[in-house]
């Protein structure tokens, strides 16, 4: 009897078995596929959160408070997640700083300005609604504060304010009586210098400034309406000892480019993070990348299933119409043009689920250089 | 029937390759405007689906597990038995079209789908999504005319099996989940080439339906008997799920017989679809295919099935548009004027069931056999039956003068 094998592990076979006979009992649906339908946060289940509240912070940003699943294993402040929610029933994920560190009640938040034309960012703002169900992934991210420095820049950008504000929130909490001075950040020297086109779109605003009345930061506000375009070569005149500084930036690609350049010929410490998706544009025809490196040069006519084929590949395909869905692979980065309609599937790697979004390959033609997976 | 191509009065004669392409344009915007509809509010209806099948499941299986009591029996099979059908036809069947794809979500997709069918997913969406709805009703490419078991179009030859397609028919429909899956493998045509020349994963994939097989018997047939003896209901909840599968079974089988089988579908030759264009294709999927008029509680039940012609034409959009667009096809088949087959499910289960009698028996037989003529009818078929391919091709060739011999004198 396999009784007599399976003694020593005893306990754990147990629970195994039992797990084994539930699927079993709900084959080819998995007991979680039940359990989903009851208990969507428990531990075991993939991670996911639901949305507690939504706070406007300005009149186009908000900051989204979440009750992880069970498995979240917690952050540091100044990593992002990525979250994935359902907007006009279509899966999008992007990913967000967590604008606090941990708090006590396990909640996580995040803080979202409303891009203009951004489907994600303005549905979470305006639309999201407390008790609606979310994907998530673990926290990520470098962009954490090194403990031993205590003399910071920090360089923030727009929506770049946010991955700062999660590390200052747990520098120095701030509650309904004020600033909390906490011991473990009473030697930091801090200076933040927060450009923004103008001064009522500056989110967390209130935030520095409260910080800045209590003596915790100094804050250098830059609008460029009022003072004009940042050049990073006027940094030196608005904080003084800028070279005793480690700086910490998050913004726009242009804004980090500038900066790492400036820090390098200072040579000065310099830790930057671009969070914010890059944007595909679409093209017409392209390059198609697959898993195993090889590339392919795809006209926009074509159909990647006929590109790939011509190319000496062997592609899983079906109908060659459209119909039958046997030719799907996950398009991995890039825009493909669907030849029927012309509507256009754009995937940068950080906004969709991980793996890529599938697509027919026999009716999709590249947009421009795309990556696609060899298996779907 | 006849195919298309053979008939005297080609219902397509009156259409140009002009038109034709027209009525492909129209039918391309149709189905932009659910695209470009396509929503919040269908993805919450078949996630609203899912969860009443899963519920429903869940909840008859727990009450089956008192099943020795004759209300939770009866209950707990009727829950099981909708349920089943929702998840194989409402739910199964148009994920696996990749219905639902657009989502984006990894547990609702046509990749990752599986259902509760002895058939595996994957060959089911090969031969279904790729062979059947490419080549519909295309005689000696479309499986699904007959499972290739059956005699459904008087251009094939009679054979005295045929005489028993309509017990086969009716065991296809009992056990209609195996045939699917014996269909999906090419079972019949596979076991009769040489094991050397069969494809190379044949092997594999009989090996993946067993297994299949395998998991989906041993859950109704042990696990959940097992479960239920403590109430000593092992019997009956074996009992149940027995019955819950057969009344799936013959539900779907007769669903399905209604989609192509009605009098009225038309059928193609093989060599009518070489160069075919976009809207030839359509055109063809109009005409192959057929409607179950009824409720939407129906509508539901069969999967939206019953919007056959809708499902044929536009076969990867989401199964809760069918009734909305149906009226704007119905539309286009009375401007190409064209034949819309619809009709309810007892006379459509009717009119395909007497085409397999029908077609069991020699062509124009049960049409011509009437009570005064019916013992030289029978005699005839007994020599049929029992005379040898000769005997058939003489008594045909004669049947054919005589017919061709009396419509001539009526026309003269």
């Amino acid at each position: 009897m396999t009784d007599i094998l399976e003694r020593p592990t005893g306990g754990l076979s147990l629970r195994h078995r039992l797990s084994r006979l539930a699927e079993a009992a709900t084959t080819p649906l998995l007991p979680s596929d039940y359990l989903d339908l009851a208990a969507p946060l428990r531990s075991g289940a993939d991670l996911r959160a639901r949305i507690v509240a939504v706070e406007p912070e300005t009149r186009d940003a908000a900051t989204i408070v979440l009750k992880p699943g069970a498995d979240w294993a917690g952050h540091v402040p100044g990593q992002y997640v990525r979250i994935g929610i359902d907007v006009d029933g279509v899966r999008e994920w992007r990913a967000y700083s967590l604008t606090h560190g941990p708090r006590p009640d396990g909640l996580i938040s995040i803080t979202v300005k409303a891009v203009p034309g951004g489907k994600v960012s303005n549905h979470l703002v305006h639309e999201a609604r407390p008790r609606t169900l979310v994907h998530l992934e673990q926290a990520a991210g470098d962009f954490v504060l090194d403990p031993a420095a205590s003399k910071l820049l920090f360089v923030t950008a727009g929506s770049g304010v946010t991955p700062v504000i999660g590390m200052l929130r747990n520098l120095f909490p701030v509650t309904d009586s004020g600033v909390v001075d906490l011991p473990r950040s009473s030697h930091l020297d801090i200076v933040v210098v927060h450009v923004a086109p103008t001064e009522p779109d500056s989110i967390f605003l209130a935030n520095l400034r409260e910080l800045d009345t209590h003596g915790a930061i100094t804050l250098v506000p830059r609008y460029d309406d009022e003072h004009g375009v940042l050049d990073v070569a006027e940094l030196a005149e608005l904080v003084p000892d800028l070279a005793d500084r480690t700086t910490y930036a998050c913004g726009p690609g242009g804004l980090l480019d500038a900066l790492t350049a400036h820090h390098q010929a200072a040579g000065l410490d310099l830790f930057t993070e671009q969070f914010r998706a890059g944007f595909v544009e679409a093209g017409d025809g392209g390059t198609i990348a697959f898993d195993d490196g090889s590339v392919l040069v795809a006209d926009g006519a074509t159909p990647i299933l006929d590109v790939g084929e011509a190319g000496g590949r062997l592609m899983p395909s079906g109908c060659r119409m459209g119909v039958c869905f046997g030719c799907v692979l996950p398009l991995r980065e890039g825009s493909v043009r669907d030849l029927r309609n012309g509507a256009i599937t754009s995937v940068d790697p950080i906004s969709s689920a991980h793996g890529g979004v599938p697509i027919q390959t026999c009716i999709n033609a590249a947009a421009g250089a795309c990556h696609l997976g060899d298996k779907s | 029937m006849t195919t298309i191509q053979q008939k005297a009065d080609n219902p397509i004669a009156h259409l140009s390759a002009d038109d034709i392409e027209t009525l492909g344009r129209e039918l391309d915007a149709i189905r932009q405007e659910v695209i470009d509809t396509r929503g919040a509010d269908d993805a919450a209806y078949i996630r609203r689906i899912i969860r009443t099948q899963r519920g429903l499941e869940a909840g008859s299986r727990a009450l089956l597990l008192f099943s020795i009591l004759p209300p939770a029996w009866i209950a707990g099979t009727a829950g099981l038995s909708i349920a089943k059908i929702l998840e194989n036809m409402e739910i199964g069947h148009n994920v696996m079209h990749g219905q639902w794809d657009w989502m984006r979500d990894p547990k609702i997709h046509s990749t990752s789908w599986e259902w509760d069918n002895a058939s595996p997913a994957d060959q089911w969406k090969h031969g279904h999504n790729e062979l059947h709805h490419t080549y519909t009703n295309v005689v000696g490419k479309d499986n699904d005319l007959g499972y290739g078991i059956m005699r459904v179009d008087e251009d094939q030859r009679w054979q005295p099996f045929y005489l028993a397609q309509p017990v086969w028919n009716f065991v296809n429909a009992c056990f209609f989940e195996y045939g699917i899956a014996a269909y999906d493998l090419e079972l019949a045509k596979n076991l009769a080439t040489p094991k050397a020349q069969r494809p190379a994963d044949f092997k594999a994939r009989v090996k993946q339906t067993l297994t299949k097989i395998r998991h989906q018997a041993t859950k109704d047939y042990v696990v959940h008997p097992a479960l239920s003896i403590p109430t000593g209901s092992f019997v009956p909840t074996l009992a149940a799920n027995f019955t819950a599968n057969l009344v799936r079974n013959l539900w779907t089988h007769s669903v399905i017989m209604c989609g192509h089988f009605p009098e009225g579908v038309e059928t193609f030759e093989k060599t009518s679809i070489d160069g075919e264009t976009r809207g030839d294709w359509y055109l063809r999927q109009m005409l192959g295919s057929a409607n179950i008029s009824g409720s939407p509680l129906m509508h539901l039940m069969t999967g939206n099935l019953s919007f056959q012609i809708e499902h044929h034409l536009f076969p990867d959009l989401p199964s809760n548009r069918y009734a909305e667009i149906a009226p704007k096809v119905q539309a286009l088949f009375d401007k190409y004027e064209l034949t819309y087959v619809s009709a309810p499910l007892p006379k459509q289960v009717y009119s395909a069931w007497h085409k397999i009698v029908r077609l069991s028996l020699p062509n124009h037989w049960l049409a011509e056999t009437t009570a005064k003529n019916a013992p030289s009818q029978l005699a005839k078929l007994y020599k049929m039956t029992t005379g040898g391919k000769k005997v058939r091709r003489t008594i045909e060739m004669r049947d054919q003068r005589e017919r061709r011999d009396v419509a001539e004198a009526q026309a003269a």
